[in-house]
């Protein structure tokens, strides 16, 4: 589904990427793994593009709108499925069918309440439950997230990314935690200062062994 | 790579400071020759006489009919607000689809004519009516908002529309990009509502019932102390606006600005397609006559397009490096961080040179001086050197506040910190305004002064429209070569673009 052959990324002056050869297949869940600054948010948009239509994304800073509802900002992740005069008349008056739906997912990412407000006034957990909840709302086969839950606590992260990773065929998500990496992924790859360091089956490891990849093994 | 980075340092062993100190000084010394170009006669023997008059009538400012002056006040404020309104929204529509060059083409084209020359257009078909005062304003902001704002939208993150998918581009916009730069996009517009109660204003001084009418009229009389009436109450319009234009009232404001135009008379179809398609292009054009279109081309060209061109682009280069020289020597007197509690003076005083409109200003240094390239040329030096005073005031407080204890105060901060500091954001604000100080020039011509705007004026009082029409393209293909000499000039020296 995903291919890249010995390929590299240079950005300005320095490979940001370097000689990557990775394969994804529809169905895995894949966790990308490394120190910050070692290439996994440039690797996420480079796979994304190659199916960016099929994707579900939340990006790091989760892409926001500040000035507009929650609701709002849910929606958004259906305005492909809608014409412009229709999405249009929703941001005046929104349609009570798409109310319901987007209401069903905000229950179930704990954020019901916050619905007529806007982001701006939300806690960075709530912001991330958001923006996910913007993903879910895509309701595409594949999902993309970069440290889609690294500002809730990790009992809520946990259940949130579960949450998450159920909904959604195939996964490649950036993240920080060895045991959500171990938990939920049924690969996980590591990446170092632009270089892929590791590449497993997560039942043929341990947590030491992704632990390694952040002290520099 | 390091090793060109090192030799290119090598081989122009030059500092960004002294680059874009010779680019000053060479427009210094092309302002200069100009000036021998420039009429710039002293028609007046005696202009003390008529300053001092001047002077005791802005002390003693004086109206005998209120409501009258209240009427026109009406008619200045709903001709701006409607105008700006329409553009801000056409502007938005042609800013989302600003990728296509047709509509990067339009919108130059429009915005390159002054408000006053599309008056004066339109006056033609429309007469001094409602509908000439809107359109007037409206189609050159049109083209501005949308250069602005595709420009804002353009400074946006993508993070956001990254998420929606394969999303329509107006769902995209008015989802992603419209509510993202919605503070930017809104404090611009608020800006350019000032500048259209400037033009609404002016258009009074080509027949419109606005405010300079009332003022025009009242220096044509003599009558200083009406003339300063007039002009407070356009200080006083320009400084209230902040406290009463506000969003939520916006369509009440609207509703009253409907109601209060002056009324439009209907016009005939056929009359407007006989202007565009006949009275506008010369007969031997329309006759398919090649070799008399070339000799009234020529005609025209060495008669008055050649010397209106001069003058105009003689007084651009003057009033550009003077408005440069005014800001620098202004902008320190307005900022607290160089002299403290005084810059309360300095402040006052820019907002009142920003705010008067620059034909305004000429228009009394022209009874001071006569009608030569001197009043056109101080009154765009005083109103741009005290805008670009103000934005540089502003910066050098913000970054003031910033810098500790310990570094040199008065005038060395000035000279070591602050105006190294300020020099490269000047610099772009100054080539900025030099295509907007080249379109008032150009237009300063109908009240006398020997720009292209006087050879426009008079053909459409000849009712020689096809030769208006011609000078007024000859102004606009000059001023997109401006916009284009500068954005090069910019993207060359590396000069930011900054935000107004």
């Amino acid at each position: 589904m995903f291919v890249l052959d010995q390929q590299s990324l240079v950005q300005g002056r320095h490979a940001v990427l370097n000689d990557i050869s990775l394969e994804i297949n529809a169905g895995e869940k894949v966790a990308l793994v490394g120190p910050s600054g070692a290439g996994k948010s440039s690797l996420l948009s480079w796979l994304w593009q190659q199916h960016s239509d099929d994707i579900a994304l939340c990006p790091q800073e989760g892409g926001l709108v500040d000035i507009l509802s929650v609701y709002q900002n849910i929606y958004m992740g259906g305005l492909s499925r809608h014409s412009s005069a229709y999405n249009l008349i929703n941001l005046i008056r929104p349609w009570s069918l798409r109310q319901q739906e987007v209401y069903t997912i905000a229950e179930l990412l704990g954020i019901d309440e916050t619905l007529a407000v806007s982001p701006d006034r939300l806690s960075g957990g709530q912001r991330q439950r958001v923006a996910l909840g913007r993903a879910l709302y895509r309701n595409k086969p594949i999902f993309f997230g970069d440290e889609p839950v690294s500002s809730l606590d990790p009992k809520q992260g946990d259940e949130l990314l579960g949450t998450v990773l159920s909904q959604h065929k195939t996964a490649v998500v950036a993240i920080h935690s060895p045991e959500l990496a171990l938990k939920h992924f049924t690969r996980v790859i590591a990446l170092n200062a632009g270089q892929l360091v590791g590449d497993w089956q997560t039942q043929d490891i341990t947590l030491a062994d992704i632990k390694a990849v952040y002290s520099g093994e | 790579m390091p090793q060109t980075f090192s030799s290119s340092v090598l081989i122009k062993g030059i500092s960004t400071g002294a680059r874009l100190r010779r680019l000053s000084l060479f427009f210094s010394l092309i302002a200069i020759a100009f000036l021998f170009v420039a009429d710039i006669h002293l028609y007046t023997p005696d202009p003390w006489q008529e300053l001092s008059r001047i002077g005791l009538g802005l002390v003693t400012p004086y109206w005998p009919n209120a409501s009258e002056l209240g009427v026109s006040l009406l008619y200045t404020v709903s001709f701006a607000l409607l105008a700006v309104s329409g553009a801000a929204i056409i502007g938005m529509l042609l800013a989302m689809w600003y990728h296509w060059r047709v509509v990067r083409v339009l919108a130059a084209a429009v915005r390159s004519v002054h408000e006053i020359f599309w008056g004066l257009m339109f006056m033609q078909i429309f007469g001094l009516s409602a509908t000439t005062g809107l359109l007037a304003i409206l189609i050159p902001f049109t083209g501005i908002f949308a250069k602005v704002f595709s420009e804002i939208f353009e400074q946006q993150p993508v993070t956001a529309t990254s998420t929606f998918g394969k999303a329509s581009r107006l769902s995209r916009f008015v989802y992603g990009w419209i509510p993202q730069a919605w503070p930017a996009l809104a404090s611009y517009t608020r800006y350019r509502f000032e500048c259209a109660l400037r033009s609404s204003a002016i258009l009074g001084f080509i027949g419109l019932p606005t405010l300079g009418f009332h003022l025009e009229t009242a220096f044509k009389q003599g009558d200083y102390s009406e003339a300063a009436a007039v002009l407070w109450l356009f200080l006083l319009l320009i400084a209230s606006v902040r406290f009463w234009l506000k969003l939520r009232l916006l369509p009440v404001y609207l509703l009253l600005a409907v109601l209060a135009l002056p009324e439009m008379p209907p016009v005939n179809a056929s009359f407007i397609w006989q202007f565009f398609s006949q009275d506008i292009w010369p007969t031997a054009l329309q006759d398919g006559d090649f070799n008399g279109t070339w000799e009234w081309v020529s005609r025209v060209g060495v008669n008055e397009v050649w010397p209106a061109l001069w003058q105009t682009i003689a007084i651009t280069q003057a009033a550009l490096v003077l408005s440069g020289v005014l800001a620098l020597m202004l902008y320190p007197l307005a900022s607290r961080a160089l002299v403290g509690r005084w810059s309360v003076l300095g402040r006052f005083k820019l907002l009142v040179l920003r705010s008067v409109p620059e034909l305004m200003l000429a228009y009394v240094f022209m009874l001071l001086f006569g009608p030569s390239a001197l009043p056109a040329i101080l009154a765009l030096a005083l109103h741009n050197g005290g805008l670009i005073a103000f934005l540089l005031a502003n910066s050098s407080e913000d970054a003031n506040k910033r810098i500790g204890e310990g570094v040199p105060k008065g005038m060395m901060r000035f000279a070591y910190i602050d105006l190294p500091q300020r020099y490269p954001a000047f610099l772009a604000f100054l080539f900025y305004r030099w295509e907007v100080i080249l379109r008032e020039s150009a237009m300063m011509g109908v009240v006398g002064i020997a720009t292209l705007g006087f050879y426009v004026d008079s053909a459409f009082e000849e009712i020689r429209f096809d030769k208006a029409f011609f000078l007024i393209v000859v102004a606009a293909l000059l001023n997109i070569c401006v916009d284009g000499l500068s954005r090069w000039l910019r993207a060359r020296s590396g000069l930011k673009a900054p935000t107004l």
